[in-house]
């Protein structure tokens, strides 16, 4: 994992640099389903993957086959690591569409064909920078091998875990060992009843750098509150992926460069971690002239 | 009956026996099975997973004069074994190609074959002009069936002249060492008669087929799921209509040769291509469900070739019209 370089001012008007690739390439494996674990709305789903957990670093995430070699679904699942420890890794399914189902269906002794890891880690900061991780429902998996890592070089780290309900929370108890947690819940079934933002906005100004994994809407928020705070951000998309890998150019989000110009750019392999500022969230789904390239789709400005 | 039965061939036991080795065209490559273009990006992010030397050839994504955004997302939907796109050709333009993918394919002795593009007859004679002597550059994929671009439905390979017209200047202006295969749509009502008139232009080859346009409308929006509206479908969905297009051609122009590509995910699926004609073949969507399925697909070709008592590819390249 790499030092995040990026210091208030230094580099224009972004507090972040691109987040760098991974150390390792990423290994494609049968891996046999050890355990499954119902989490509210979710399903922990464990497997055998001693090259993906050796490899992965917080971040980054395993692109899964779905339903053997026969399958009419083609397209792989990508889905972030929630941890890897003694050879295993782990990930958190959310089951809303037939691929997820028959992925958070398997039982031990099943297995699947997983490529990982995929995506570019969290960049750390400098040694005991104070940190906040704000996790949207099961986006808050993501964030615990993070904690720890940030734990491990001496930060403090805060985070905040929310979601529309209880059961759509997750993580929080790994969390807790390692985070004093804040938990947002839109209907207060469970910790405080508001936003996640409610959360950030109290406790942005306390930290040097902000995580965030979760829905794009609340991505945004988050990187608008930290922005303006003037803290720098990074935040983990979950784009919905064809591959995994980089050859589909499916998942692509307008994202500022390092210099300085917005190019359509990979989720899965100039992501899933991207600077929280240099995301244009309000311009997704749309080709803006200043996009590189955009001229020779004929938009001009 | 099997070709052993027949007496036809004679039976070799291993895939270790088939030779393996074609060619696109006049250019000799040592396996029938490529990458296809716009599935696997330049090849670079393939490196994991496929020995990139080993297969026939990198075909590359379309490459245009100038750098090209894309389409807004999204791009994508799942269909029934396939998918829905509408990328719009993003990529670095003819500059970055030269400066950046193929040289790394190069380096590590990937044979690149460079699938162009344009929206002019002069653009894609440029294009094929300034690829003349780059290292590593095999052939020639003229890309003129791509539903994705600026005028739907007005590709230049849905009519004959238009199509002949690319071909002839882009066969003109190419590298005489590379063979120039035209790149045909199956949307179409005659593929035989464009397939004749891009050869009668100078086409070396054909690959066949590029994406069905297609369409999926969200039932929860009820507007349609791709930003670009309409899209290139792919997968094993359009596996028989590929099949289809490479039979009917082969049929009418045997000597031209095929580069077959629509749905391939086996070897047995590639089998089929070979059979009905192509003497090489493409796997494309394949590969966002299986990365290593360029490399799979290969031995498993080998291996059914073998067990057919085919010594050698070439043997059974159109053999189910016999």
């Amino acid at each position: 994992m790499t030092e995040l370089k990026g210091h208030v001012g230094q580099h224009g008007p972004y507090l972040t640099e691109p987040a760098p690739p991974a150390e390792h390439a990423p290994v494609q494996r049968v891996v046999e389903v050890l355990a499954t674990r119902p989490v509210g709305a979710y399903v922990e789903l464990t497997f055998a993957a001693p090259e993906i957990a050796e490899r992965a670093v917080p971040g980054q995430f395993a692109a899964f086959a779905i339903g053997g070699r026969e399958s009419a679904m083609l397209l792989r699942r990508s889905i972030a690591i929630a941890g890897t420890a003694d050879g295993r890794v782990t990930v958190v399914v959310a089951p809303h569409g037939p691929g997820s189902t028959w992925l958070a269906g398997l039982q031990p002794g099943a297995t699947v064909d997983v490529v990982g890891p995929l995506g570019r880690p969290f960049p750390l900061p400098g040694p005991g920078t104070p940190a906040l991780l704000v996790g949207g429902g099961y986006g808050a998996a993501a964030l615990v091998g993070l904690a720890g890592a940030l734990r491990a070089q001496g930060s403090d780290v805060a985070a905040v875990a929310g979601a529309a309900s209880a059961d759509r929370l997750c993580s929080v108890d790994d969390l807790t060992a390692l985070a004093g947690v804040t938990v947002m819940t839109d209907d207060g079934s469970a910790g405080r009843r508001g936003w996640v933002t409610d959360a950030v906005a109290e406790q942005v100004g306390g930290v040097g750098v902000v995580y965030a994994c979760g829905p794009m809407g609340m991505l945004r928020a988050v990187a608008e509150l930290a922005t303006a705070a003037g803290v720098p951000s990074y935040v983990a998309v979950e784009e919905s992926m064809a591959c995994g890998i980089g050859v589909c150019m499916t998942c692509v989000l307008p994202v500022v460069g390092a210099d300085g110009r917005t190019r359509f750019s990979r989720s899965c392999t100039e992501g899933p971690v991207f600077g929280g500022d240099r995301v244009r969230f309000a311009d997704v789904g749309t080709l803006t002239a200043d996009v590189v390239g955009a001229a020779a789709m004929g938009v001009v400005a | 009956m099997t070709a052993v039965e027949q007496g036809l061939v004679g039976h070799h036991g291993t895939s270790g026996d088939v030779d393996m080795s074609t060619s696109l065209a006049f250019a000799p490559v040592p396996s029938p099975v490529l990458t296809a273009s716009g599935c696997s990006a330049f090849g670079q992010e393939l490196e994991p997973f496929v020995d990139l030397g080993a297969i026939g050839a990198v075909v590359t994504k379309s490459v245009q004069l100038q750098p090209r955004s894309g389409r807004p997302t999204p791009r994508m939907a799942e269909t029934p074994s396939g998918m829905l796109n509408s990328i719009g050709l993003q990529g670095p333009g003819i500059d970055g190609l030269l400066a950046d993918e193929l040289p790394w394919l190069a380096r590590r002795g990937a044979r690149a074959f460079v699938s162009i593009a344009g929206t002019r007859v002069e653009h894609f004679a440029e294009l094929a002009g300034r690829l003349r002597g780059v290292p590593g550059v095999l052939g020639l994929e003229v890309n003129i069936s791509c539903p994705n671009v600026e005028s739907r439905g007005e590709v230049f390979a849905c009519d004959p002249v238009a199509a002949a017209d690319v071909v002839a200047a882009v066969r003109e202006a190419a590298d005489p060492a590379h063979p120039v295969f035209a790149k045909l749509s199956p949307d179409v009502t005659d593929i035989v008669s464009i397939a004749r008139s891009v050869t009668d232009a100078g086409a070396d080859g054909l690959s066949m087929i590029n994406t069905l346009l297609g369409l999926v409308i969200d039932p929860d929006t009820m507007r349609p799921v791709l930003g670009g509206v309409t899209g290139g479908l792919s997968g094993p969905a359009i596996r028989p209509v590929a099949l289809r297009c490479v039979w009917q051609v082969h049929q009418a122009l045997p000597h031209v040769p095929v580069l077959g590509m629509g749905g391939i995910r086996s070897g047995l699926d590639a089998l089929q291509f070979v059979l009905a004609g192509a003497s090489a073949v493409s796997v494309g969507t394949a590969v966002f469900n299986d990365p290593s399925a360029p490399a799979r697909v290969h031995a498993e070709l080998a291996d059914a070739l073998a067990q057919r008592g085919f010594a050698r590819l070439g043997d059974a390249v159109g053999y189910a019209h016999r």
